[in-house]
């Protein structure tokens, strides 16, 4: 493509395939914890 | 919303919400998005004849097309009906454990209305404790990863409960054949030896307050007695990540308030320091606090996210880069679409335990009688609260389904909705504001990181 370059395909959609096993770490958006943002925390089932 | 574009470091960003794609395009792409989904190619080429020759806009429309139809532009949202129908039972595996609601010091932003949770100054037993333990077992189901962190208050003004804790939780692991995770978060004004060494050995994480700069710490991180703080804790932080080897996780994190809206230099500071795990995060309180943010503050805090992110595009280069928690969103990766939506979890998978006992959707909701969830002794007395919590998703929060930032948000901070809405679905939208310039900013980083 000449006026598009795609970096990323879509995580998000990969990611339905995964089986949501709900074991991935807690997260909090506060100022007062660790406060990550949901879209950094690892997946335990890689 | 399908599609959210933004220009940043001289890039022209195209997010497709839905699918998560992420596009560089040329001004033309970028200009012909404004009428694609509302206008023919005729009418587009009418628009933007002064700018452009047909030839130009006709190759883009193509491009565009090529990529709707590719699945990677104006997806439609198809997690809907998979979350919605996702009636399983949901499991409590986290815990923030309120080891002491006491402070050691009095730093004005405290939420915790200086440790005391707006009640009385009170330490946790070990007895507490140990049953805290047991209910998170108890309560995690078959959830084999169990997160327990020691909050305050400050946590080291009960260093013997903690320590009975840990390793009360550790026999416990053997015998349930869970993995639990500590963390704890300090004020680090308390640390020694011995309890850096136990914190090194026995915690998964460690969080450091600090708010950057000496003038912008010891105006808020201050003492009963007023005196700032920086210079006592900084050495002490310092040795703390110096004993955490590679791999084991701390963060040294501070806080940004009206007071510091350059709040760019604090985190160079502790940049310079030597920390590679930083965050600086915006304090949230009400507007009549006087170091409360407000709308108008925004430009300028826009301008600091802004000119962080260029710099540590530069220092990642130049191979001294480090980590500021609020941009480190994994775009290839990251954690499953159950989880975008769902969030925190306060309330149905995250709970926060008192000195008492008692039990709260989070530690933002502590004290709030209202919200009291049940107590560590007697059990949940309130299981409709825990399914209000459970069904605070994405997808019944009518402005977050209108956000393109709702897959890397995931709906706000219920405690922040709930204290400027009343209500854990409506968000505070100064919050919004500045998570999704952070999106912008982070998304922006791996674009010119990955772009050259
Ligand atoms: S409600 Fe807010 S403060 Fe509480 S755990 Fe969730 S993000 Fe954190
Ligand atoms: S809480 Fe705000 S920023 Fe987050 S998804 Fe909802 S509307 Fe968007």
């Amino acid at each position: 493509m000449k006026h598009i370059k795609t970096i990323n395909m879509g995580a998000l959609k990969n990611s339905i395939a995964k089986p949501g096993c709900k074991e991935c770490a807690n997260s909090c958006q506060s100022a007062c914890k660790t406060s990550c943002t949901v879209a950094n925390l690892e997946c335990e089932n890689r | 919303m399908k599609l959210h574009k933004f220009k940043q470091m001289g890039m022209n960003i195209v997010i497709d919400v839905n699918s998560g794609a992420i596009h560089i395009v040329d001004d033309i792409v970028y200009d012909v998005l404004d009428y694609y989904k509302y206008k023919d190619l005729s009418e587009i080429l009418l628009n933007l004849k002064d700018k452009y020759t047909e030839e130009q806009i006709e190759e883009a429309y193509n491009e565009i097309k090529q990529l709707e139809e590719e699945g990677l532009l104006y997806t439609e949202d198809p997690y809907k009906n998979i979350i919605l129908n996702d009636n399983g039972p949901s499991y409590i595996k986290a815990m923030c454990l309120n080891i002491a609601h006491d402070c050691n010091l009095k730093c004005k932003y405290c939420f915790a209305s200086e440790g005391d949770y707006k009640g009385e100054r009170k330490l946790m037993s070990p007895e507490v404790g140990k049953r805290a333990v047991d209910f998170v077992i108890e309560n995690a189901g078959p959830r084999k990863n169990v997160e327990i962190d020691l909050f305050g208050g400050e946590p080291l003004m009960n260093f013997n409960t903690v320590k009975e804790i840990v390793e009360y939780a550790r026999k416990r692991e053997k015998e349930t054949g869970k993995n639990i995770r500590f963390t704890i978060t300090t004020n680090a004004t308390l640390l020694n030896d011995e309890k850096m060494e136990f914190i090194d050995e026995n915690m998964g994480n460690v969080v450091l307050s600090i708010d950057g700069r000496k003038e912008v710490n010891d105006k808020i991180r201050i003492r009963y007695d007023g005196t700032g703080t920086f210079d006592d804790i900084l050495p002490k932080i310092k040795a703390m990540v110096e004993k955490r080897k590679e791999g084991k996780q701390y963060y040294v994190r501070g806080t940004f308030t009206r007071e510091n809206l350059d709040f760019y230099n604090d985190v160079m500071m502790l940049a310079d320091e030597g920390f590679k795990e930083i965050s600086i995060e915006p304090v949230v309180l009400e507007d009549k606090h006087p170091l409360s943010l407000r709308e108008e503050d925004l430009d300028t805090i826009f301008e600091q996210y802004d000119k962080l992110a260029e710099e540590i595009v530069n220092r990642e280069k130049q191979g001294k880069g480090f980590k500021f928690y609020h941009f480190n969103i994994d775009v290839n990766g990251g954690p499953c679409v159950y989880k975008r939506i769902s969030g925190c979890g306060a309330g149905y998978e995250y709970v926060a335990v008192t000195p008492d006992g008692d039990i709260y959707p989070c530690h933002q909701f502590v004290g709030n009688e209202e919200f009291k969830l049940g107590n560590v002794f007697d059990g949940i007395s309130n299981d409709e609260l825990i399914k209000t919590f459970k069904n605070g998703h994405i997808y019944n929060k009518p402005k977050c389904m209108e956000c393109w930032a709702r897959f890397y948000c995931s709906g706000g901070c219920q405690a922040n909705n709930y204290s400027f809405n009343k209500d854990i679905h409506i968000p505070y939208e100064l919050g919004c504001k500045m998570m999704k310039k952070r999106v912008e900013c982070a998304i922006a980083i791996k674009a010119k990181l990955m772009e050259e």
